[in-house]
């Protein structure tokens, strides 16, 4: 790849602090090249955000520039007055936000809304509605009919990001940043939406600033890749470079977290958490999670070293040196769990409906005791509702539901203490599923207490022995949800139900709220609590690569149906049904170091 | 070894008192706290010091201020001031027991028919609706008359004249917070709902609760001393702030402090107490923010709807 002479957007030192001081971004420098897309990668709290609203020269509210400047074109968007900053916005600076729910007013017709953005920026009424049309065109809107009369809700998420993007795209910008557009969509959506951009940005000459904690995402996309760590960039390159032969220790952890839909792999989590803004720590903020950490790494923060010539540096004292920092980035493959024919839970011809809305349709499924099956499926598939008829929490269902040869009854409370007690469920978002005003002991000591009317220092063994097992400090027992991380949280919620030694667990998309790295601990949690405590595993997800990662067999749904089941590798593999094909299809894969 | 390092909690955190030292620290709040305390101990510590028997005749009626009487004589030549300062405890304490009496009412049929819905939730905010369509203090108005002035129904009448709209604030609230994660988590454990709504539901509720008892407190001064002032409320000779407002106006020109005075205490209260509710409510909400506070860990909750802001006065 020739590299473009010169950046259309040049940040350089850029320093974002608090308004009390504590400093967000620390010395970020990036340029981004006309026609080309930069992927900006990191996680919760990294301040990618806070860095893709920076590029098009606004801060939020409590955050100030406090160093450094964002060059369009060699001009300071920084230093520039608020009436011209508006005036570039729109038209030369476009911006598409994470949730396009959100960003569109919900009161005012797609049309007009479209229209407004070019007028604003100087073209006239007819002019404008050509316009419109074409950019229907670009972002494959045309097809919907009377797309430009629809209120928002009438549209699907897909489409509403799609009318996000014709905005942005709207005057034609020089620079594009689109701040984690495709988080809330489904994989074929995704696709479709990344494949739009694609275009757009190259047949442009458009400079795109891709922000994504989806490393796979970004791996699809992007040309260059910059990884955010702590308000730093840690590792800027080709995004082959990066992606192919990860320079940092964090990149390369990073990178082992994600799991790949093409193989089984032990997916490994990095250790410790991100440190928060105002503790990082003096020198690299990587060294307290990095293997490869030594005294000189917590001396200064290490320079950008050139890991290449073609210009992919490293924010890691050991690039170029003579010690290898070249870990494998190769994940260990798994071995499949064996597990036996008896079958612990066993779901047969279940239809479940709302009022009076069917939602679910003959579904059947078997849980072999031991076993982990995945139920895979996008969004309004209706996986969560087949959850929630399993553990009693939705009673409007019909069919079979067999847990240890016992018939279950539909709602939770005409079942027997004893089946509730040994079919637990967890929930989707640890955010909220752990009431506030209870502390982490008090949490686990709930369900321990109205089960098992165990003595005060029984029950406090066993609590204690949950949170253990968890592999959470024992500690934690005084502590209260607010003050831990996603991924805690989400532990504490198993210790929950594993503190009453349940033999199925209902896991409804436990990793969906949480990092990629996170992700991938609690996803080895659940496997080695499988193997230790026996126990089978009903896994809920939409996300195809993790299903190798976990399960032996598996469900792919759509629209309250299962279109195809069977062995992991059998159905991942040759998908027989052409949904479960789109599908495999249309999953986000690196192209960078797995195919090696 | 064995021996139990760490003791589990059981204890549950208040998020009230969090919200309530971080509202202390707001300007808003300072001032709302300061005033309430104020007469707080006027009217609690004040009947120890006054400097005649309040229903002793010292000096003429409406005598104008003097070295005897330090805010002249009233309508029958009693010392306004050791009246105003014995002419206080009496109405905090009605209205007090008044507003927990009618939140604690309205906070259990509010939860109740949010937590339950249907059938029940339709009775309870029907039957709402229908004591709504009474303005509060007809609705007292017509008790006191009915039954005749007494310290019991008074406190009755204006706590059954709160319950209503303070089941519609925890009502709304309540169907928040039911429908959150951590709730479902405890009913699909079989646990019976009397323990859901107790456990789980009623420590979230802590704040907009106690917006609404800083709120109706106020409204219950205001009535029991308009009470008093229109001659349903306390009896004469007791001193009170509301019935003092009555007897003493129609010597405004002659001694204006034995009205006024009352009047003040009774505005400086109400003021105080509207304003460090709101000064909560602002914190509550995530609006303002205590100054030497760290700003709370990120989290992605939202804040539970306290919903006191509908009506402004009773």
């Amino acid at each position: 790849m020739s590299v473009p002479p010169t950046p259309k957007l040049r940040v350089e030192h850029l320093t974002i602090a608090a308004t009390r001081g504590t400093e967000i971004l620390q010395d970020v420098s990036l340029d981004v090249y006309p026609g080309e897309v930069l992927g900006l990668v990191g996680e919760s709290g990294s301040g990618k955000t806070t860095l893709a609203l920076a590029l098009v020269g606004y801060v939020r509210r409590g955050l100030r520039f406090a160093g450094g400047a964002v060059r369009l074109d060699g001009v300071d968007l920084l230093g520039l007055p608020e009436d011209d900053l508006r005036k570039l916005r729109g038209s030369t600076l476009a911006y598409v936000p994470q949730d396009p729910a959100t960003a569109l007013n919900p009161s005012r017709r797609i049309g007009p809304q479209l229209r407004e953005a070019l007028t604003f920026h100087g073209h006239d009424d007819a002019d404008a509605a050509d316009r419109v049309g074409e950019l229907l065109e670009e972002v494959g809107l045309a097809s919907v009919p009377n797309v430009l009369d629809a209120f928002p809700h009438q549209l699907s998420g897909g489409q509403q990001q799609r009318a996000t993007i014709a905005m942005a795209f709207a005057c034609r910008p020089a620079v594009i940043v689109l701040d984690e557009p495709t988080t809330g969509l489904d994989v074929t959506t995704q696709r479709r939406v990344l494949e739009t951009v694609g275009q757009l940005c190259s047949r442009y000459g458009v400079a795109a600033v891709y922000v994504s904690h989806d490393v796979a995402v970004v791996g699809e996309l992007a040309n260059r890749v910059a990884v955010l760590y702590a308000g730093r960039v840690v590792e800027v390159g080709a995004m082959a470079d990066v992606f192919g032969a990860p320079a940092h220790p964090y990149t390369r952890g990073l990178l082992r977290a994600v799991p790949s839909p093409d193989r089984a792999e032990h997916l490994v989590g990095m250790e410790g958490l991100p440190p928060r803004p105002g503790a990082r720590p003096a020198g690299c903020s990587f060294a307290p999670r990095c293997p490869l950490a030594v005294d000189e790494c917590r001396a200064a923060v290490p320079e950008l070293m050139a890991a290449n010539a073609a210009g992919h540096t490293a924010r890691c004292i050991f690039v170029g040196r003579q010690r290898s920092t070249r870990g494998s980035v190769e994940p260990a493959r798994m071995d499949s769990t064996p597990t036996s024919d008896d079958a612990i839970l066993v779901v047969d011809g279940l239809d479940a409906s709302y009022g009076t809305t069917p939602v679910l349709h003959e579904i059947s499924l078997e849980i072999p005791r031991g076993g982990c099956v995945a139920v895979v499926g996008e969004s309004g598939s209706g996986k969560t509702t087949l959850a929630r008829c399993i553990v009693g929490l939705h009673r409007n269902w019909s069919g079979t539901i067999r847990f240890e040869d016992i018939e279950l009854e539909p709602g939770v409370h005409d079942r027997s203490t004893e089946e509730v007690r040994r079919l637990q469920y967890v929930f989707q978002n640890p955010y909220a599923s752990l009431n506030p005003r209870r502390s982490i002991g008090g949490l686990v000591a709930q369900p321990v207490d109205h089960f098992a009317k165990l003595g005060r220092s029984d029950s406090d063994r066993t609590v204690r022995d949950a949170i253990a097992s968890v592999s959470l400090s024992v500690e934690l027992v005084s502590r209260y949800p607010d003050q831990l991380s996603g991924g805690e949280r989400q532990r504490v919620a198993i210790a929950r139900t594993l503190a009453v030694s349940p033999s199925l667990l209902v896991c409804d998309e436990v990793t969906s709220a949480l990092d990629v790295s996170v992700q991938a601990s609690v996803v080895e949690l659940l496997r080695r609590l499988q193997a230790e405590h026996g126990l089978s595993l009903l896994f809920i997800t939409h996300n195809l690569a993790l299903v190798r990662s976990i399960a032996q067999q598996v469900l792919v749904m759509r629209d309250g149906r299962v279109v195809e089941s069977g062995p992991v590798e059998a159905v991942l593999d040759d998908p027989q049904d052409p949904y479960s094909r789109a599908l495999m299809r249309d999953v986000p894969r690196f192209a960078g170091t797995r195919g090696i | 070894m064995t021996a139990d390092p760490v003791a589990v909690p059981r204890v549950r955190r208040s998020e009230f008192g969090h919200v309530l030292r971080n509202a202390v620290r707001t300007g808003r709040g300072r001032v709302g706290l300061g005033l309430t305390l104020l007469v707080l101990l006027v009217a609690f510590v004040g009947p120890f010091f006054t400097p005649y028997d309040p229903t002793a005749y010292i000096t003429t009626p409406f005598a104008k201020p003097s070295a005897i009487a330090k805010l002249g004589g009233d309508v029958l030549g009693r010392d306004v001031l050791s009246r105003v300062l014995d002419g206080g405890w009496e109405l905090i304490v009605l209205a007090t027991t008044a507003t927990l009496l009618g939140v604690a009412l309205g906070a259990l049929a509010g939860v109740y028919a949010g937590y339950r819905r249907g059938t029940p939730d339709t009775v309870v905010m029907r039957a709402v609706d229908v004591l709504l369509a009474f303005p509060q203090i007809v609705f007292v108005l017509l008790l006191v008359s009915v039954v005749g002035p007494s310290a019991w129904l008074l406190v009755v009448a204006v706590g059954l004249s709160h319950a209503p709209q303070v089941a519609r604030v925890l009502r709304a609230s309540t169907l928040d917070v039911s429908e959150r994660d951590f709730v479902k988590a405890v009913e699909i454990t079989g646990v019976s709902s009397g323990r859901v709504m107790s456990g789980e539901i009623l420590p979230n509720l802590i704040t907009p609760l106690m917006v609404e008892l800083g709120l109706r407190m106020t409204y219950s001064i205001v009535i029991i001393a308009g009470l008093s002032f229109i001659g349903f409320g306390l009896a004469p000779p007791t001193p009170n702030w509301g019935t003092m407002i009555n007897e003493n106006r129609i010597g405004l020109t002659l001694n204006p402090w034995a009205a006024i005075a009352p009047a003040i205490m009774i505005a400086l209260l109400t003021i105080g107490l509207n304003t460090f509710t709101d000064a909560v409510t602002r914190v509550a909400l995530g609006v303002d923010r205590g100054e030497a506070d760290p700003p709370a860990v990120a989290s992605a909750q939202v804040p539970i709807a306290v919903g006191a802001a509908e009506e402004t006065s009773p």
